[in-house]
């Protein structure tokens, strides 16, 4: 039983990093319905920001994750102006496909050596590692970092998007573009700060995946990118909630899966998850089922 | 109308001549060692992914069906048809065809079996689910050796016989257009593009949309798992990263790069993207190899900025072109 708990807990720690990358996935794509490939690489250069900033710059822990998430931001809205802006009215598949292009642009412009390079770094710990037991189970201080991290940014984006005008903006151009258009909203400027957002999110996510997995190298991003997409269809797409629901389900069947089946079996039990919930319950398990409208 | 038909023979037997004359070139070429094997090697596999993209052209391009898994079928027809030439020895580039055949069937029956359900679901939705079977399929073909230990796993499958030939290659390209061009031109073919066109509107002149949705997904699969087929005779090793996330990926870009529903764009493209990636390999100088794949993502981007529906667009040479029925 205390193994099973220690388990749940490993899961939720993998699941809040799900969890941030899913909430950029998640507002993108409800606001120009794009699965953005790149999300995943944005993660990555967040965890090589981060890392940066603990090793060549010593900065303290908090600076460097708001120096991780100021970048990534900036590059999510670079990306946004240089690659999917020209492709506002184009077919969605042109977009997609761009989207896949930046990421492979990440990725192997990150590898070339004067860039990040293209080996595996160990990351650095910015404060010694403290275990605490409670009852039977370990809980380490890096596990709470991650938790409270991920649940505060977690807030305040809920907070942003359902208190400030920006956000009802936001919601706004998510429910009908050219309607939110006509009231005056500034739609190029809401994609800039939903990608913004998105990608400071997605550069959290990589700095602390970087402390609790203290590995990193220029395609870390793919997976976690795929399975917190994944995450956030599960839950289903466009939803804040749905997205932090489906990244702890998919977190916790990994390590779950991990611990009591087979390591080598965890992504397809994971990826067996989101075909069943797809074909039972197509708009996600949180998703309202639309009625079609000839 | 007499005068059409014989114009129309006319232009068939051209387009026969021309395929047999570039054959002969190619094949004196090869022959003779102008193009080496290196290079013979590099136009079969060209060859290879021109078959592949062909029935995902099928899928999506002709049917609307997003596929993000391409590669786990082209995996499956791999893993089939070595497996059979090696277990039952048949080393003889004859022999390839009973590989070939077995790969196609399998890859369409796992099709038939995972299209049923999963077809219902709608754009971006059946891309995800497809891209999860993808991810399914490359993990079981990296324990497969718990099962079937020749098959390698994560260590990879060596020893198939090398019996794929440009011949072969050349051939299968062949008939894999005529036969995708004489199923577009005809009544089951106007029932997928209709699929495409408008899903509802189909089923309400009474188009069974699940069954023709299905068809497509079929026979295109069943084309990703000839060409898997042939690529494992080619390489002689398989490994389960060959038929990862990126490789469907790839497969699509063909697709919409040599523009959707456009036959000759995606041979076209698929000749281009193979000489172009290993064309980078020889012109770059040795300092800038690395940015290879550096190039290549941004030539990506520019072209879908500057020709968003692709080189070709939706538009044929003539030969492949859909045609109107004259009737008058």
């Amino acid at each position: 039983m205390s193994n099973f708990l220690q388990q749940v807990i490993n899961g939720l720690q993998l699941g809040s990093v799900y969890a941030l990358i899913a909430l950029g996935y998640t507002l993108v794509y409800g606001i120009i319905r794009l699965i953005n490939f790149a999300h995943g690489d944005v993660f990555m250069v967040g965890a090589y920001l981060g890392f940066y900033a603990i090793l060549r710059f010593h900065l303290p822990f908090p600076l460097a994750l708001l120096f991780a998430m100021l970048g990534a931001a900036l590059l999510g809205i670079i990306i946004e102006k240089l690659a999917y802006k020209p492709l506002r009215n184009a077919p969605k598949i042109a977009c997609l496909i761009t989207a896949l292009g930046v990421s492979l642009f990440l990725e192997n412009f990150s590898s070339l050596k004067f860039v990040f390079g293209p080996n595996y770094l160990a990351y650095p710990r910015p404060f010694p590692v403290v275990n605490f037991n409670v009852g039977n189970v370990t809980i380490s201080n890096i596990q709470i970092i991650v938790f409270v991290v991920a649940i505060v940014l977690m807030v305040l984006l809920q907070l942003f998007v359902s208190k400030t005008k920006t956000g009802m903006a936001m919601r706004a151009v998510s429910f009908d573009k050219s309607t939110a258009q006509l009231m005056g909203i500034n739609i190029d400027y809401i994609i800039s700060i939903t990608f913004g957002i998105g990608s400071a999110l997605a550069g959290a996510g990589g700095v602390l995946y970087g402390i609790a997995y203290p590995q990193i190298n220029p395609f870390m991003g793919i997976m976690p990118g795929l399975k917190a997409f994944v995450a956030a269809v599960l839950g289903g797409i466009g939803i804040i909630p749905g997205a932090m629901l489906g990244a702890g389900i998919m977190g916790m069947v990994e390590v779950l899966t991990s611990a009591y089946i087979s390591s080598a079996m965890r992504d397809a039990i994971a990826f067996l998850v989101l075909l069943i919930v797809l074909l039972v319950k197509p708009a996600g398990l949180l998703g309202k089922s639309s009625i079609e409208k000839v | 109308m007499l005068n059409l038909n014989i114009k129309n023979k006319i232009s068939k037997i051209k387009i026969l001549l021309c395929c047999i004359l570039l054959y002969l070139l190619l094949q004196v070429l090869l022959s003779t060692g102008i193009i080496n094997n290196y290079w013979q090697q590099i136009i079969c596999y060209a060859g290879i992914m021109t078959i592949s993209a062909l029935g995902l052209n099928l899928i999506y391009g002709f049917t609307g069906q997003f596929s993000l898994g391409h590669a786990a079928f082209f995996g499956i027809g791999a893993y089939t048809s070595a497996f059979v030439i090696k277990v039952a020895h048949l080393n003889n580039t004859f022999y390839l065809i009973l590989g070939l055949i077995a790969a196609g069937i399998l890859a369409g029956l796992i099709a038939f079996v995972i299209g049923l359900p999963i077809l219902r679901l709608r754009s971006d939705y059946l891309g995800i689910a497809t891209l999860g079977f993808g991810i399914i399929i490359k993990v079981i073909f990296d324990n497969a050796d718990a099962v079937l230990p020749v098959l390698g796993g994560s260590r990879g499958m060596i020893g198939i016989p090398k019996l794929t030939s440009f011949t072969w290659v050349f051939v299968l390209v062949i008939l894999g257009v005529v036969i995708l061009r004489n199923l577009i031109n005809s009544a089951p073919g106007r029932a997928l593009i209709s699929v495409r066109e408008d899903e509802i509107a189909a089923e309400a002149v009474g188009v069974n949309t699940t069954k023709y949705k299905t068809l497509g997904f079929v026979i295109g699969s069943v084309y990703a798992g000839v060409a898997g087929g042939l690529y494992a005779h080619l390489y002689a090793f398989l490994h389960p990263s060959n038929f990862d996330f990126l490789k469907s990926i790839d497969v699509l870009l063909i697709v919409v790069l040599g523009g959707m529903a456009s036959i000759s764009g995606t041979i076209f493209a698929a000749v281009i993207w193979v000489f172009i990636l290993e064309g980078l390999r020889v012109v770059l100088p040795e300092a800038i190899l690395d940015w290879r794949l550096v190039i290549y993502p941004l030539l990506l981007i520019l072209i879908m900025i500057f020709r968003p529906s692709g080189i070709f667009g939706s538009r044929e040479i003539k030969f492949l072109a859909y045609h109107e029925e004259k009737t008058k």
